[in-house]
């Protein structure tokens, strides 16, 4: 078969471990690159582009959430606080230093580890349920102290504006620069995650993951390595938080509510947990879900609801559809959409010829 | 600091106790389900939130009395607990926390869009044939609502302890609790009393909704009384109904004191916030709680 070989046919090592296992794995990359680097923010609108831009942001968000929940095994409800971390301290620092984005975006991103870090000390003591809901209060905690301490928070509203970056004195106007922008970061989180669970610290987290105390015996340091995944998996959450800040324009606390914690998390179970191209998959479905629906219903629900209706109908059904898309995933497909789209390329791996 | 007076502790100290009984209802349906099945209930307070609007929009809509819409809400929500379980809980036996914890996340999420869409989203009344008039007791005034909701949780409270305690039933379900497998092999139906467990809390949710609906009105900011049940039970313990009275109650009082203690200083907002830090203070101090019981670990 063209892109796949139909069995397992290496006879050394250096053939195993090379990045891409067939010549057509190298053009497909290209192809992929070409297209989405090139071709779509030179033909799709600036609607289109924006929407994308959105998904490019939540790659980052999602990879590193994965990293934690789906790599090391510790479940945090208190993403969207972190990122909010991120945001504010990206705003604060283009407010009062007029630091740019290759301070602001490191900055947000040691910050939000640093809290995120904290916030993991007790995952030593405690695991599972009590992680979470601890997690939670730390979600609750950070967003009550950004909106009460007017010295993060800038005051009124709790809302700080932020200028568009500038790269080369060029300030970054339309969605389509913009685009290329986040283009780098998405791009540089997903090598970067792909590199990070390859080495030592990465297998280190599975097998925290896979049995704590057997990986404690064997001499990895539990709470080390729970810190790390705390911690880089916080500073992928800053960085989200700075991107999105730069995207809206303002830093705002609404933005990163628990609700915010919840659609990652969404992401990486409806996408599949332990996996990068479940990440930047389910990133993609849970940013489109409702904009989709939004769609689909105002061109087509009006033929059988009024307008009055539709205005309650449409957040209600985004909802039913997000919580019933989580449980579908969960109950029938647990690896999701990872696990399809592998399902998918067995399939086609010996067809036609498929005995 | 405000000068100390007695009587204003005395007030914040009362409704903290009537309020804390309030919320250790609540924590009750989640310890009920944590005790008999292992399963974290992140849904408590959508379920609070569907069982008030069941009880309101049946008075609402069909104009029906209000013992004959409590009925119909506790009747909705047994059912919902009993599907809940054979639909969403029980193919996920035996699978990771976070998929049981998602997928009540989820829940919420479906719980929450379903009764907006059903019941739309304006705050409806429960109207109680009771009066408005506040009873007082010294310098204290209490509205009937909240002795009704007081008593209510002091009965299923006592209830459910004998219940576990003594009765046949809940000696099964404890035994459930305790070991899956040695259950099974004792002849209990494992199944039977996981569906059993999601529908009492599905009935003590409903209490819950109609009492706190009555007091706040019923719309889908109800749900957020789920919040406060994370404080009470980590206090309390997870698996123990004495833990939900004692953590309810300490968490009433604590944010009632802390609204009028603290909140002249920060602005607001501690009510929320008080019982959050309480918890981590527990989780880092004592993460099995007051009652509950701490769990060995082997590989």
């Amino acid at each position: 078969m063209l892109h796949r070989e139909s069995g397992i046919f290496k006879t050394s090592y250096p053939a195993d471990m090379a990045l891409y296992p067939l010549p057509i794995a190298k053009w497909a990359v290209a192809a992929f690159a070409g297209l989405f680097i090139v071709i779509v923010p030179l033909t799709l609108g600036e609607y289109y582009v924006s929407i994308l831009d959105l998904i490019l942001i939540a790659i980052v968000g999602a990879l590193g959430l994965n990293i934690l929940v789906g790599y090391t095994g510790q479940i945090s409800i208190g993403h969207g606080a972190f990122m909010s971390v991120g945001a504010y301290t990206a705003a604060n620092l283009v407010v009062h230093l007029g630091a740019p984005f290759w301070v602001t975006i490191p900055a947000g991103g040691l910050m939000a580890a640093l809290i995120g870090a904290l916030v993991g000390i007790p995952s030593l003591r405690i695991k599972g349920i009590y992680l979470a809901i601890a997690t939670l209060a730390a979600q609750l905690i950070i967003e009550w102290t950004i909106n009460h301490v007017p010295a993060i928070s800038g005051g009124v509203q709790a809302s700080i504006q932020v200028p568009r970056p500038s790269l080369f004195g060029v300030q970054l106007k339309t969605q389509t620069q913009l685009y290329l922008f986040l283009m780098a970061f998405a791009v540089l989180a997903i090598v970067g995650t792909s590199n990070l669970v390859r080495s030592r610290i990465g297998r280190a987290f599975i097998a925290v993951r896979d049995q704590d105390i057997a990986a404690e015996i064997i001499g990895i340091s539990t709470f080390r390595y729970k810190l790390w995944a705390f911690a880089i998996s916080s500073f992928y959450a800053g960085v989200t938080g700075v991107l999105y800040t730069y995207y809206l324009g303002i830093a705002n606390y609404e933005q990163f509510q628990i609700t915010v914690s919840i659609d990652y998390l969404a992401m990486i179970i409806i996408g599949g947990l332990g996996s990068i191209l479940g990440s930047i998959l389910g990133a993609a479905f849970v940013t489109l879900l409702p904009i989709v629906t939004r769609w689909f219903l105002e061109s087509f629900g009006g033929l059988i609801f009024s307008q009055a209706d539709l205005a309650n109908i449409i957040p209600n059904l985004r909802l039913i559809l997000f919580g019933g898309l989580i449980i579908f995933f969960l109950v029938v497909e647990p690896e999701g959409l990872n696990r399809l789209w592998r399902n998918v390329r067995n399939y086609f791996r010996v067809w036609p010829f498929s005995y | 600091m405000p000068e100390f007076e007695w009587q204003f502790t005395l007030v914040l100290l009362t409704n903290g106790v009537m309020i804390g009984l309030m919320y250790a209802l609540i924590a009750l349906g989640f310890v009920l389900i944590y005790k008999a099945t292992d399963a974290i209930n992140f849904a408590q307070g959508e379920f609070v939130m569907f069982a008030g609007f069941i009880a309101a929009g049946a008075a609402d809509l069909a104009g029906a009395p209000f013992w004959v819409s409590a009925l119909l809400s506790v009747a909705g929500m047994v059912l919902l607990g009993f599907g809940l379980e054979r639909v969403v809980l029980r193919p996920l036996i035996g699978r990771p926390v976070i998929a049981v914890v998602m997928a009540t996340i989820g829940l919420a999420a479906v719980l929450r869009g379903t009764a907006t869409l059903a019941f739309g989203a304006g705050t409806r009344a429960i109207v109680m044939p009771i009066g408005d008039e506040p009873i007082e007791l010294g310098a204290v005034m209490l509205p009937p609502v909240q002795l009704i909701g007081a008593f209510v949780s002091i009965a299923f409270l006592a209830g459910f302890s004998w219940f576990f305690l003594k009765s046949r039933i809940g000696i099964a379900m404890r035994a459930v609790a305790d070991s899956q497998q040695v259950a099974l092999a004792m002849g209990i139906d494992v199944r039977r009393y996981f569906a059993l467990a999601w529908a009492m809390a599905g009935v003590v949710s409903a209490l819950g909704g109609v009492i706190w609906g009555a007091m706040l009105g019923v719309d889908n900011q109800l749900a957020l009384v789920g919040l406060k049940v994370f404080p009470v039970v980590i206090l309390g313990g997870l698996d123990s109904i004495l833990g939900a009275v004692v953590g309810g109650l300490v968490v009433g009082i604590v944010e009632n004191l802390a609204a009028g203690y603290l909140d002249p200083y920060v602005g607001g907002g501690t009510k929320d916030f008080a019982p959050y830090v309480l918890m981590i203070a527990a989780l880092m101090i004592r993460p099995e709680g007051i009652f509950g019981r701490r769990r060995i670990e082997r590989v």
